[in-house]
């Protein structure tokens, strides 16, 4: 390679990597379309802070609702980063350059609400600082406060280290940048100048990264599931609950990227960048992990169901074929086995079908987390008698709704901003891999 | 550089002159703390001298653990503590020697319900929020119906104490198991771990809220309730401090409740005020507890529901309407 065809390659991949970094106006569109929709559901919280939890469907029975079930799928959702960077990353697969960025950037932003989801459902969220300073480390809430905040810290320096290289790059070489981003792209760059001492240091230090990611996002979904499976509960009372919920986090996940990739590749214009290749093992990516989290859920329901203990009978009785059946069916058969089905497919695993399977089991996978926090609490071990109506059966009410939205429109607000303000797939890695080793900085 | 340099060699004198103003200041910084010292010496035994002194005047006062002391009025100073910590403490701390045991004789349950409303007025509870129910048990389609006052079973091993993330909720060396709402966050985290279904929210601002306004909280009686934090059975801790049993088992009917000290072996009940042997009553009844197989060591029996002299009643009670 020569250095013209040197010099047009970085060009041309730089051009292609940062044209949408501009404000335009379907952006400001798009986040003034957010930032209202965030107005009205923080007006919906400053009721509940007013009024209390009260106006919320929960009560002294199923205590925790949608809130939670909201937690556990944002945590769910963050787990992403550590999948696709960590364990696919570390074992070397080449195609997945693009994507980390894209994986990263997801896990980011549902770590960081991950944690204002749960001070939503606390009766009392003026005295959050009372966990650090009353902490008892016997409870399972001080050790996922713990990993969440170490995998969110972790996760956002595995998005920033590999963006060092494209912030100097992008300094340098991208002359239509707003003038007031130059300076922001040239601190975050470090002085970078693509040395072999620089890129060193980086590597190695994205190594130790992803080698420390892989426990930490263990850690946080199992403790999550945790806060369930140490209570004696029919439903909760489970020894695989912190591989059930791991697996079923690499689902909700998976389905999260292919999504994400999609509308970057069309909006972005990435046609070059994300192939149909990449959508086709993205593709295969979710019917493996799709896969596993089915095994564990054969494992979750068949074996309380085969002895039948009187209050697993009970529950399983109302997933299966009560209250709750449809919901468990549509959950279990549309996101679940359906998606699985059609993925051993190469024709649905093309960029189309395999977004829409993803957005199946995308909504399927909150379905699954609500079924596995709230129909648990509606029989417990004792008869629920004298209670009104609304003490028996839970139902979200609208504020609780617009609540539990507000966490999704502040991820669309993180993932928009930093996909809109950096490049959405790594530069100096794809140029590094298109046989560019060294990029001449003028 | 130049105007920086000192002088690199002193001569002799000059540093026979150091050294002698070295040892001037050492003399008087001798002497300082020679002076110091006797001064302090000088001043504790004028304190321990004034502290000798008395007014003769004489209170009586009542300690921590019930005893009455005679002390001079010299030497009552006010508490580092402020009266709120002196009082959370000293609900920490439970009635020393005591292990509070409540023993219900279901064969002797109509579903009066008046338990529930003493409980209810003392607490600051809606109709819908209850410390002690009332449930309708039958236990499988062949046997008898049955009333069953439910209320916190005081765990010795308790889940709810250990899930709690800020040491809202306690174990007492007395066997209650409390709650200080000043600390609960509101995570409801104890309510998912009770297997009892024993711990209530308050989910609305709580019942006369204005009325209870600015009054000191106190955790043995969990009154005022407060929005946002969790609320349960206290066994009336504050009545026990008093020496009275829990405002339930004076207000039952039906002779019920027996409630006691298990370090006593002796067991009162509410109602014909019969005081008992623990140990006999458990053992000549046939006594259980709620899902032993939890673990959790409840600190309430159940007599079993035997040859009861009146027909089991559907509950006819009103249920609370909505909350």
């Amino acid at each position: 390679m020569t250095m013209d065809d040197n010099k047009l390659t970085i060009d041309k991949i730089t051009a292609d990597l940062t044209h949408h970094i501009r404000i335009n106006k379907g952006f400001l569109l798009w986040m003034g379309f957010l930032t209202v929709s965030l107005l009205i559901c923080l007006y919906a919280y400053s009721l509940q802070l007013r009024n209390g939890l009260g106006v919320a469907g929960i009560r002294d029975f199923v205590t925790w609702g949608m809130y939670l079930s909201n937690f556990v799928f944002f945590v769910a959702a963050s787990l992403i980063g550590m999948l696709i960077s960590a364990v696919l990353g570390l074992i070397g697969m080449k195609w997945l350059t693009p994507i980390t960025r894209i994986a990263e950037t997801i896990a980011v932003a549902f770590a960081a609400v991950a944690g204002l989801v749960i001070v939503s459902d606390m009766g009392r969220p003026e005295r959050l600082a009372y966990v650090f300073i009353y902490g008892r480390p016997q409870s399972p809430i001080l050790w996922d406060v713990t990993v969440i905040t170490t995998y969110f810290v972790l996760s956002l320096l595995l998005l920033f280290l590999p963006m060092i290289a494209d912030m100097a790059i992008i300094h340098r070489k991208v002359a239509s940048l707003p003038s007031w981003l130059k300076p922001i792209y040239k601190t975050l760059s470090l002085n970078f100048t693509d040395q072999p001492e620089q890129n060193k240091i980086i590597s190695r230090s994205i190594r130790i990264l992803l080698i420390l990611l892989i426990p930490a996002a263990l850690s946080i979904h199992t403790v999550t599931s945790w806060l369930f499976a140490v209570t004696s509960r029919a439903g909760w009372d489970s020894t695989v609950f912190g591989p059930y919920f791991v697996s079923g986090a690499f689902v909700a996940g998976s389905a999260a990227v292919i999504i994400a990739m999609y509308f970057f590749r069309k909006n972005y214009k990435l046609q070059d960048y994300l192939t149909d290749l990449h959508f086709n093992n993205m593709g295969k990516v979710l019917a493996t992990v799709s896969l596993v989290y089915l095994y564990f859920n054969i494992n979750e329901f068949l074996v309380p169901g085969y002895k039948l203990k009187r209050a697993d009978a009970v529950h399983l009785q109302e997933l299966f074929a009560g209250k709750d059946a449809l919901m468990f069916w549509l959950v279990q058969i549309g996101g679940l086995i359906l998606p699985i089905l059609f993925l051993l497919f190469r024709r649905f695993r093309k960029p189309g079908p395999v977004l829409l399977i993803s957005i199946a089991v995308l909504i399927g996978a909150w379905f699954k987390r609500y079924l596995i926090v709230i129909p648990t609490q509606e029989h417990p071990f004792l008869p629920i008698q004298h209670v009104p109506a609304n003490f028996m059966h839970y139902s979200p009410t609208l504020i609780e709704t617009l609540i539990s939205v507000a966490p999704f429109i502040l991820v669309l607000i993180i993932i928009t901003l930093i996909s809109k303000f950096f490049p959405v797939i790594p530069l100096h890695e794809t140029a590094v891999e298109k046989g560019i080793d060294h990029i001449k900085f003028d | 550089m130049e105007h920086n340099t000192t002088p690199q060699s002193p001569n002799e004198s000059d540093n026979q002159k150091g050294s002698s103003r070295r040892d001037f200041l050492k003399n008087i910084g001798l002497a300082g703390v020679g002076v110091a010292t006797g001064a302090a010496a000088l001043y504790s035994g004028h304190v321990f001298e004034a502290k000798k002194e008395v007014s003769g005047d004489q209170k009586v006062l009542l300690t921590q653990d019930g005893k009455l002391v005679q002390v001079d009025s010299l030497e009552i100073k006010a508490l580092e503590k402020s009266g709120e910590s002196l009082q959370d403490s000293l609900s920490r701390e439970g009635i020393p020697g005591r292990r509070w045991v409540m023993v219900t004789d279901l064969s002797k349950c109509r579903n009066a319900r008046k338990c529930i409303t003493a409980c209810q007025d003392v607490h600051q509870l809606r109709p819908e929020q209850y410390h002690m129910n009332t449930l309708q048990m039958q236990d499988t389609p062949g046997t008898a119906p049955y009333n069953m006052p439910k209320n916190c079973q005081h765990c010795d091993n308790p889940p709810c104490v250990s899930v709690c993330p800020v040491d809202a909720t306690y174990k007492r060396p007395d066997g209650i198991v409390l709650i200080e709402n000043n600390r609960c966050i509101g995570c409801r985290f104890c309510m998912a771990a009770c297997p009892y279904s024993a711990r209530i929210f308050n989910w609305i601002e709580p019942k006369d809220a204005a009325s209870h306004e600015g009054q000191e909280y106190s955790a043995e009686l969990n009154v005022p309730q407060k929005m946002g934090t969790i609320s349960k059975c206290l066994f009336s801790a504050d009545r026990l401090r008093e020496g009275k049993l829990p405002y339930c088992v004076e207000a039952c009917p039906n002779g019920v409740y027996y409630f006691g000290d298990q370090n006593e072996d002796a067991v009162t009940n509410g109602t014909t005020k019969e005081t008992v042997r623990l140990s006999k009553l458990l053992r000549d009844n046939g006594a259980y507890q709620l899902m032993p197989e939890l673990g959790t060591k409840p600190r309430v029996y159940y007599l079993p529901p035997k040859n009861r002299l009146f027909p089991f009643e559907e509950a006819t009670d009103a249920t609370p309407e909505k909350a």
